[in-house]
């Protein structure tokens, strides 16, 4: 039996840097995509409006259903059959977004809804149409009242992130077999590429606390 | 200056005003007073269209508040109309994410388009009007509900509005900050502002009102100057409700 060798990793820590950051860019702006998706999906499925609500609806209901897997091997080897060529990092930023922006809609949802009536009337005795109701009043709210649950969305797309390496993502994960396939060494380079996801999910962890006291203030 | 025509309104099969006709002129100060469940809440609230009624017509100067219109043209008269009341709620309502100036000036900068710096300054006369100048980076949560009420009332006056609606202000306040929001009341009926006031506080309404409607069950019973109102009422039905309220 070969015995444990850590010092490899240290080898090849430009790789995992590389890996690193794309796993970076890739979170950050599926964060971002994420969260801009979910509020109108929230607002949609929720809306008066059937012939908005249902299409919503459908939309979150086959995102839901479906695996994250599956959704990243249609945008990626399926939207090229109908002429829509995507790089493999835009196609993980786009699966990964669209997955959670799913699931962000349904927190932001419940967020919404639990905003008390009274916001509603204050907003709009003062003049606000709906949509402006909407924006400055109910929004900042529900988003304030879900944090927490938005937050662990947040954490398992950065988990999740490493399924992209299937489409050949240049990310952490796939970095690390990179590695592996050189050095015959999973052991090290898998528990290396973990260390760093759980770091990166340790920073991500204390600035969602930040938002959460930062929010908290007010109540 | 507020106009109400065999107002109506339904919740269901439950009728809450069954024909009510009602005339406030500029500067008046109209207190309405009445048993819970008698519609007074429901009638302030229909004058700035939050209760949809059912028949009837609502004036607002020589603009009709209930214009049979649809869509996005119904939205932006509704919008337009409120814009010139003001209200204030039992609840204040007041928005908790914003500070006490953002809840003030956040309508006129975004509805009027007023730049920042003379919401701001406007803002900042309404707070000493109502004697909370020192709070105004405070959230509503660091308010006391007398505090809340005096921001509530200053956020609607932040627009300018011809006519004020007070629903029930005080009611859920301790009794001793009630005073504090009866006299912000009190320094608006000095400066002639027209106002509607759905109160139970009976000595407030006999010290500022003009008139008095007396409403139960959906209608109005009695009408008429304070004076002759609280002391010489006619109908039965308001002796009985005045000798349970100053029993």
């Amino acid at each position: 039996m070969e015995g444990l060798n850590f010092s490899v990793v240290l080898e090849y820590y430009p790789i995992l840097l590389e890996g690193l950051l794309w796993t970076c860019i890739l979170c950050v702006s599926s964060i971002a995509l994420s969260l801009v998706c979910g509020v109108p999906l929230a607002v949609g499925s929720i809306s008066k409006n059937r012939a908005v609500q249902l299409p919503t609806n459908f939309f979150l209901w086959v995102f839901r259903g479906t695996p994250l897997l599956l959704q990243l091997f249609l945008i990626y080897f399926g939207l090229p059959q109908i002429g829509i060529y995507l790089s493999p990092v835009a196609s993980g930023i786009l699966g990964l977004g669209i997955h959670y922006a799913v699931y962000n809609a349904d927190v932001m949802r419940t967020g919404i809804v639990a905003v008390e009536s009274g916001q509603h009337e204050g907003s709009r005795s003062l003049g606000l149409s709906k949509a402006q109701t909407m924006r400055k009043v109910i929004i900042p709210q529900a988003l304030r009242n879900v944090a927490p649950p938005l937050g662990n969305n947040l954490i398992a797309l950065l988990k999740e992130s490493a399924l992209v390496s299937i489409i050949t993502v240049p990310e952490l994960t796939l970095s690390a077999q990179r590695a592996i396939s050189d050095t015959f060494r999973p052991f090290e380079f898998y528990i290396a590429a973990g260390a760093i996801y759980y770091c990166v999910n340790y920073l991500l962890e204390l600035s969602l606390k930040r938002v959460e006291m930062k929010t908290a203030m007010y109540r | 200056m507020v106009r109400l025509v065999n107002v109506h309104k339904r919740f269901g099969d439950n009728e809450v005003l069954k024909g009510i006709d009602l005339e406030v002129h500029r500067g008046d100060i109209l207190v309405i007073i009445g048993p819970s469940g008698s519609g007074k809440s429901t009638l302030l609230r229909s004058i700035n269209h939050l209760e949809t009624i059912d028949e009837g017509e609502i004036w607002i100067e020589d603009i009709q508040v209930t214009l049979p219109l649809k869509g996005r043209k119904y939205e932006k008269h509704i919008n337009q109309i409120r814009q010139q009341l003001g209200m204030v709620f039992q609840h204040f309502n007041l928005f908790p994410h914003m500070t006490v100036m953002e809840n003030i000036t956040m309508a006129p900068m975004l509805l009027k388009k007023i730049p920042r710096k003379a919401a701001e300054e406007k803002a900042s006369q309404l707070l000493k009007k109502v004697d909370l100048i020192d709070k105004v980076n405070f959230f509503p949560a660091q308010l006391s509900g007398g505090q809340k009420q005096r921001v509530a009332i200053a956020r609607a006056l932040a627009m300018e509005p011809k006519v004020m609606l007070f629903d029930e202000v005080t009611s859920a306040l301790d009794p001793e900050l009630i005073g504090e929001v009866n006299k912000v009341m009190k320094k608006l009926a000095e400066e002639h502002m027209t106002m509607l006031i759905v109160t139970h506080e009976m000595r407030f309404a006999a010290e500022v009102a003009d008139h008095v409607v007396f409403m139960a069950d959906g209608v109005i019973v009695e009408q008429g100057p304070p004076d002759q109102l609280f002391k010489n009422p006619v109908e039965e039905r308001t002796k009985r409700f005045l000798s349970e309220v100053f029993k």
